[in-house]
């Protein structure tokens, strides 16, 4: 078990480096950020100066292991936009984020799992074919237009709802919450039922088709032979056997909501995480977009070891290979 | 943590207490980046600047400079300029305003970190004569130097000291008290600001220019929407008061709702094509040995086959103003009398073609930005039709302006041969587009010409024009250059394109040409 963790912690650490070097040669290649930052009436020596001061006239090499310098020390650098700290931005940004994205996996948890079991059991149901077939909207249908069809409606024609912004948040020590207030926790609606979608109709899709699979499977007939009740085949044998490969989904999907909700982000001008990583890269703000990325790459990284941990105490087959993973 | 609720709640109680009516709240696309007067010189912070700090001049609502903290100057000789300070001034702490604080603020923004020294590079020194008596010497006779105060934004010496933020912040260091905290002598003072959330201003009780002021809010909310779809929501459902820029598709949208309206003009901007003037051979005609855009009659065949009439009509929906004329209206040295343009004629092009030697047109990549300038990728597109009919085969190159920009400057050898540019000369004075984008030899010239233009008439003008300090002596010779740049076809101007703003019916609004609001003109009626 310690050398699978080993094996696990060595392998993440492999991913973060990769991840840093294509963060920072991708970000470097975006464009100029001199060019955002000095004004148009600087003169071309003033943008050459500033180029050096920021080390962008050195090769790439140069660069990279100066940047890498940096990271190793703890030292994320300050914005080129803002001028703030990097450390500190994503520490600000990151309450409104982590909010978000709880929000919609608390959604995506509370109606995915029960309706992937309805509709798996009851497949022949017309409940369960609307329920399908609208989980096909939230699939195939751009999060940013879901986003903005719910403002439409609930904004600026029924007026129930914000359309955008996160309301008045009040500050717990560093963290700032919005679920304290009215306006808060109104402003979280719309954004966080536009992020859960997609991953609301992933999940129940998926619940769906394991337990399908399970239900199908030579253990569950023997079970119904021996006379078992309904529920009892559904709960103890069906669904806990389709819940290895759901939980490592749903994992991923928090990945995912935390670090990939620029879109949604976007359109409801929330100030967290994802709306900092859009401007930063339309401004070519280089220490703001690597940091961010191996933020991400940190959080997959952890989840991903979390997930392999909680298979070798939820499946016993998983435990009793040793050093296995 | 009862610190922190506490605030909540007394902030509950003065918004309570203020009133809703005479709030103002205001969205754009992008937050400013730093309260540092200093620190970032980018539109959006720029625009906000004059809310909360002044220099010693300010510009009115026609963009001529007009006396702030400096009630009136001299120039004691060509290069040396007094100004008399404005007494019974205070900083929005209460300290008062004197000399010193010229002189500190001039050392600071002049300063190695400072962002924004391109506005005072003209200024060799300052001297304080008394406690309310300056004087400032410049590098040579500086026609624009009241024009460039404007953007000289006087902070306070000994609040910069009490929070050792007497350097602004630079790139790669740490950030300063000044960052996120201001203390301007402006009409507007900050007392709330989330970055990329909100910032919230009121009135400054104690300016001193509160007799004449021309505004009518108390308080005032500005708000970062991104998306211009979330932005016109916000503007319909009730949410801010003002919002811009309205994208032109979605102006009959606002027109139609009761209650609101759009404000339009024309921005302090053209629109334009520049062509690489400078190699020998084209970046795109490898081994051809030819630039067809060194020949004068190219650029004009170019300039021919553009309709800029229908690029007015269908792709910018009526929100532009043609021109011929590469400095827009409002700018000191503009004359309606260039601003002509030469007809649309591909018949024309085409014979011109011919005679240069390219009867069957050449190939040629057009660089274009796709979120900088309003529906600039759908311009560029336009182009690449109207230039097929006469035989010039566009190759668009549509991407976002950070690498746009970085393509076709000076950082990457103007690696261009057509690109489209637009360019606002800030300072309202045709200077600020004469010398970087129109010549190449000259003392800081250069910075946005990304073909190197550069006809040694213009050049010898604008030097004069640089150093002239008789206003019709200088207006003749801006004219001039203009005249031979026109003649020339050193660019291929298309259009200022208008400002657009969506507001409720009860704001009242002086636009300012920059694409600003000017927290001090603005009025909300009951």
């Amino acid at each position: 078990m310690i050398s699978g963790i080993l094996t696990r912690l060595l392998q993440g650490l492999g991913v973060l480096l990769v991840v840093g070097l294509l963060a920072f040669a991708v970000s470097t290649r975006m464009g100029d950020p001199v060019n955002n930052m000095l004004g148009q009436d600087a003169t071309i020596e003033q943008r050459e100066a500033m180029r050096r001061e920021l080390g962008l006239d050195q090769p790439f090499v140069v660069q990279y292991g100066r940047y890498l310098g940096r990271v190793v020390r703890g030292q994320l650098g300050v914005s080129y936009r803002l001028g703030i700290p990097v450390g500190e931005l994503l520490v600000e940004r990151l309450p409104a984020s982590v909010e978000l994205s709880a929000m919609a996996m608390f959604l995506t948890l509370l109606l995915g799992v029960p309706l992937g079991i309805y509709t798996a059991i009851r497949r022949e149901s017309v409940l369960s074919k609307v329920i399908l077939g609208s989980s096909l909207v939230g699939l195939s249908v751009p999060t940013f237009l879901i986003g903005l069809l719910l403002i439409f409606l609930f904004a600026v024609q029924l007026q129930w709802l914000p359309s955008s912004g996160r309301g008045q948040v009040v500050a717990l020590g560093p963290w700032t919450t919005g679920l304290l207030t009215s306006s808060g926790l109104r402003s979280l609606v719309l954004p966080s039922i536009t992020l859960a979608l997609f991953s609301l109709a992933l999940l129940l899709r998926l619940v769906r088709g394991e337990l399908l699979d399970v239900l199908h499977s030579d253990h569950v007939r023997f079970a119904r032979a021996r006379g078992l009740s309904e529920r009892s085949i559904n709960f103890r044998h069906g669904f806990r056997n389709a819940l290895l490969p759901v939980i490592t989904v749903a994992a991923l999907q928090l990945g995912g909501l935390l670090a990939f909700a620029v879109v949604t982000e976007t359109v409801f001008q929330w100030p967290g995480m994802g709306l900092l990583f859009l401007q930063a890269v339309q401004f070519v703000d280089v220490p703001v977009i690597c940091s961010y990325l191996l933020l991400a790459a940190v959080m997959f990284v952890l989840i991903n070891f979390i997930v392999d941990v909680s298979y070798r105490v939820l499946d016993p087959r998983v435990r009793s290979t040793p050093g296995g993973s | 943590m009862r610190g922190a609720l506490a605030a909540v709640l007394l902030g509950g109680i003065l918004v309570a207490a203020s009133g809703r009516a005479q709030t103002f709240r205001y969205a754009s696309t992008g937050d400013l980046l730093t309260l540092d007067p200093h620190s970032a010189d980018e539109a959006l912070s720029n625009s906000f600047k004059n809310n909360i700090y002044e220099g010693l001049v300010r510009f009115n609502e026609k963009l001529e400079p007009e006396p702030a903290l400096a009630v009136s100057w001299k120039a004691v000789n060509p290069t040396t300029w007094r100004f008399q300070l404005r007494k019974g001034v205070t900083f929005h702490d209460g300290t008062p305003f004197t000399a010193d604080d010229v002189v500190f603020s001039y050392a600071r923004q002049s300063s190695k970190s400072s962002l924004m020294s391109s506005h005072v590079s003209t200024i060799k020194s300052v001297k304080k004569i008394d406690d309310y008596t300056i004087e400032y010497e410049t590098t040579g006779p500086d026609p624009i130097l009241l024009r460039n105060l404007t953007e000289h934004f006087i902070m306070s010496k000994k609040w910069c000291e009490q929070h050792a933020t007497t350097q602004p912040v630079a790139a790669l260091k740490e950030e300063t008290h000044a960052t996120r905290n201001e203390n301007g002598t402006g009409p507007f003072q900050v007392v709330e600001r989330v970055p990329d959330t909100r910032t919230v201003l009121v009135a400054f009780p104690k300016w001193w220019d509160l007799p004449n002021k021309k505004y009518a809010i108390t308080r005032a909310e500005f708000r970062p929407i991104a998306n211009a779809a979330t932005r016109l929501a916000a503007l319909i459902s009730g949410e801010v008061d003002l919002a811009y820029p309205v994208a032109p598709q979605d102006v009959p949208r606002v027109e139609s709702q009761k209650g609101f309206r759009v404000i339009k003009r024309p921005e302090l901007r053209v629109v334009f094509l520049g062509m690489d003037q400078w190699r020998d051979e084209s970046l795109d005609m490898p081994g051809s040995k030819k630039n067809p855009f060194k020949d004068v009659r190219v650029r004009r065949a170019v300039y021919q086959a553009i309709d800029e009439e229908a690029i007015r009509a269908k792709v910018m929906r009526g929100m532009a103003a043609p021109t011929g004329l590469i400095i827009p209206e409002n700018t000191e040295g503009y004359d309606a009398k260039l601003r002509e343009r030469y007809p649309y004629d591909p018949a024309a092009s085409r014979k011109l073609l011919a005679e240069a030697g390219y009867p069957e047109g050449f190939p040629v990549t057009l660089d274009c930005p796709n979120d900088r300038y309003i529906n600039d990728e759908a311009i560029c597109q336009s182009l690449v039709p109207m230039l097929a009919r006469v035989g010039v085969k566009v190759t668009l190159n549509a991407q976002t302006k950070s690498r746009h920009f970085d393509k076709i400057l000076k950082a990457s050898n103007n690696n261009t041969s057509l690109f489209l540019l637009g360019f606002s000369p800030e300072t309202a004075d045709a200077m600020a587009t004469l010398l970087p984008v129109m010549t190449m030899k000259l003392d800081g010239s250069g910075a946005w010409n990304g073909g190197r233009y550069s006809n040694p008439k213009v050049e010898e003008l604008v030097g004069q024009v640089r150093v002239e300090m008789d206003p019709e002596k200088r207006r003749k010779q801006i004219f001039e250059a203009l005249r031979v740049h026109k003649e020339d076809f050193g660019h291929l101007p298309l259009h200022e394109q208008l400002i657009i703003w969506g507001a409720r019916d009860t704001v009242d609004v002086v636009p300012d040409p920059r694409d600003r609001v000017q927290l001090r003109f603005v009025k909300m009626r009951q």
